[in-house]
């Protein structure tokens, strides 16, 4: 790639047209233009209320559980003898990851907007438990479109989520997965767009759900920095998080885009390792083109069909990712790497011996790259990572790996 | 703008013959390879003796997100032939071969389209002998960057109008509109609501206000009846689900064709045909 000249600013987000440069845009049938049109407005009136902004500042309080802490892995630090490693415990939150920040921005927006009936694709499950919470807390429908075979692997949130009053709505199209269950959602919203609202979990899809969701997302960069500045006086110097569609990711990042020296570290999914064509790294093994409302990097064929992705991570098992985190890749400002999932399971069970914090197998992903990262880095550098989720939903799925049965 | 009367154009030309014959169009939905390369060259050939007025034929994709499952089905089943955007454009290019003035209208997603890249997207399909193309996650505004290319080649650009587009939207699609214009008949994917005649009047006369282009209406056409009733407001109608669902139901349990399945195919389109003919205008 070309090298390209640093920008002044790094956060000025999408132009008019909802791009960032080439990626992003608003790739949608007609019939839903006039609904995303309708979103942005109310966003954007929204976002500058401060009637709104009290409102979701309680409920992240007093219902989320935030600040969420930031954790020093003293164990861990040791263990790999570098970087004094951080974790943003984003696994603490209510629901058990960050998918809750995005989803009390959203229903707050949906209520603005008089819709009744929430729809939400989800993949491992987290989005999904984190929309039916907050459609039970303020009495809406909620239907969840989920893959067949990521029903299969996250029996436990299927469960949460119909306790919560939710219909799960199976998908055995495609690979059965989060691609297809998106598609689905997006015929069920083109099918119901009176009533309905779409709360997309992750920082993807048409204008202006990357731009929303990041915003919400952003409040775990944005602790990050006053918490770090109280603990050691300074900026962090490196931030890992996970990436599938990147919600997580872009949330701790774009508060620090414009520090030049805080190091920023994407972890894409390699599943059964890039060569084999069984992953999941849209930027490491992809190339841009338009899925879901949005250009990003896309794992594609020849033709331009989409093709499936592999992660042992539902979370991470799309064939896309965020069109800014293909934007901040472009212009060099974020590394992307990927992880194995035989890498993100030793991680999974080290951080567990070690720290006593069964991460969940997205930020496994992120943790093993911070295993291989921490240790060439100065014992006085700062290194942050995203523990975005916690891990009780994967023990299934990581018992049937390791050959014990429960 | 560009003019949509001049006189080289077959789309342009197929709607002064309706409407001279004062009866409205009907146009035909077909995925290309649906569901074998060899009978759909056959179907597809023998569209126009059927009735079809305008052949739209669909490039499958391996995620119709505005597909129902009729439409889903047969992409997937052309995808299984590994049907790419370049397999299209040859089966339009031998059709051309017979007949120099059915227009044909390649319906698709972008990306197949962005991957082949826009340019040379273009002037393929103008090579082949296309006329007009739709994209439907292509809205009016991200359309420049391919409607750059399809203009000075005389391809059409075409957008759809749905019930969700209000007065206020519509400039926003016209402005830009080539061809015709595709208004979606109701809310949702393709195959499953019926239209309502009486709404999709209301919306033809909104449309009419708005644009001089003709006016097709498709989704949640089924039977020659409801073509008929359509057609009474519209300049053509679209039936896609209810034709490639009788490819579907023709096809033996390993998913190869059953003797005969081109000629069911076209005797139903014969039927959707005459149903809109006997819709006078």
């Amino acid at each position: 790639m070309t090298k390209v000249e640093p920008r002044n600013t790094y956060r000025g987000g999408v132009d008019d047209n909802g791009h960032f440069g080439l990626f992003g845009g608003r790739y949608v049938a007609e019939t839903l233009m006039p609904l995303i049109l309708d979103l942005e407005k109310a966003y954007n009136a929204a976002k500058v209320d401060p009637a709104f902004k009290a409102e979701l500042a309680h409920l992240n309080t007093h219902y989320a559980g935030r600040p969420s802490p930031l954790y020093f892995a003293p164990r861990l630090t040791e263990h790999l003898g570098g970087a004094k490693v951080y974790f943003k415990r984003d696994e603490l939150n209510h629901t058990g990851s960050h998918k809750i920040n995005n989803c009390l921005g959203q229903i707050l927006v949906a209520r603005r907007m008089g819709k009744n009936r929430i729809i939400a694709e989800t993949g491992a499950g987290q989005h999904g438990v984190a929309t039916a919470t907050v459609c039970a807390r303020f009495g809406l429908k909620c239907v969840v479109y989920m893959g067949a075979k990521d029903i299969e692997r996250q029996k436990p949130n299927v469960f949460r989520m119909q306790l919560l009053g939710a219909e799960v709505r199976p998908v055995e199209k495609g690979n059965a997965t989060l691609k297809d269950a998106m598609n689905e959602a997006l015929r069920d919203w083109v099918a119901n767009v009176d009533d309905t609202y779409y709360l997309i979990g992750t920082a993807a899809g048409p204008h202006p759900y990357p731009t929303m969701v990041r915003d919400f997302q952003s409040i775990i960069g944005i602790e990050v920095r006053s918490q770090m500045q109280e603990m050691e006086g300074r900026l962090p110097d490196h931030l890992v998080a996970a990436v599938g569609g990147g919600s997580n990711a872009i949330g701790l990042f774009h508060p620090f885009l414009d520090d030049p020296s805080v190091k920023i570290y994407g972890v894409e999914a390699a599943g059964k390792g890039l060569a084999s064509g069984q992953h999941a790294a849209s930027i490491t093994g992809g190339s841009p083109g338009v899925l879901h409302g949005n250009r990003t990097y896309l794992l594609q064929d020849e033709n331009g069909q989409i093709t499936d992705a592999h992660s042992i991570s539902a979370g991470l098992d799309y064939p896309g990712i965020g069109p800014e985190h293909a934007w901040l890749h472009d212009q060099g400002r974020a590394n992307y790497v990927s992880i194995t999932d035989t890498e993100a399971l030793a991680a999974f069970q080290l951080c567990s011996r070690i720290e006593g914090i069964l991460p969940a197998l997205e930020p496994a992903h992120a943790l093993a790259h911070v295993m291989k990262l921490a240790p060439t880095l100065p014992k006085t550098d700062l290194l942050v990572m995203n523990m975005c989720g916690r891990g009780d939903k994967d023990v299934f799925t990581v018992a049937e790996v390791l050959g014990a049965s429960l | 703008m560009k003019d949509a009367t001049i006189a080289t154009d077959r789309l342009a030309r197929r709607f002064a013959k309706l409407r001279e014959e004062k009866h409205a169009g009907l146009v035909a939905f077909v995925t290309a390879n649906d569901p074998t390369p060899d009978v759909f060259r056959e179907i597809f050939a023998g569209l126009p003796k059927a009735g079809a007025d305008v052949i739209e034929v669909g490039m499958p994709f391996s995620d119709p997100m505005a597909d129902g499952p009729s439409v889903q089905a047969s992409s997937q089943r052309s995808l299984k032939h590994n049907t790419s955007v370049r397999d299209v454009l040859e089966a339009v290019t031998d059709f051309r071969r017979a007949d120099a003035d059915t227009p044909i209208v390649l319906m698709g997603y972008y990306n197949p389209i962005y991957h082949m890249g826009p340019a040379v997207f273009a002037k393929a399909a103008v090579a082949a002998g296309v006329d007009g193309v739709i994209v439907v996650d292509l809205p009016p505004e991200e359309a420049e960057e391919l409607d750059v290319h399809l203009r000075p080649l005389g391809l059409h650009l075409i957008f759809l109008t749905a019930p969700t587009s209000g007065d206020q939207r519509l400039p926003t699609i016209v402005r830009r509109a080539s061809g015709f214009i595709y208004h979606v008949a109701v809310t949702g994917i393709t195959g499953t609501k019926s239209a309502d005649e009486h709404a999709v009047g209301d919306a033809v006369k909104r449309l009419r206000r708005h644009t001089d282009l003709p006016i097709v209406v498709g989704f949640g056409i089924r039977t020659p009846d409801a073509a008929r009733a359509i057609a009474a407001h519209a300049d053509a109608a679209v039936v896609g689900s209810a034709i490639v669902d009788i490819i579907a139901k023709n096809l033996n349990a390993d998913g190869t064709p059953t003797p005969g399945l081109a000629a069911k195919v076209l005797a139903f389109v014969k039927s959707l045909s005459d149903g809109v003919r006997a819709a006078r205008r």
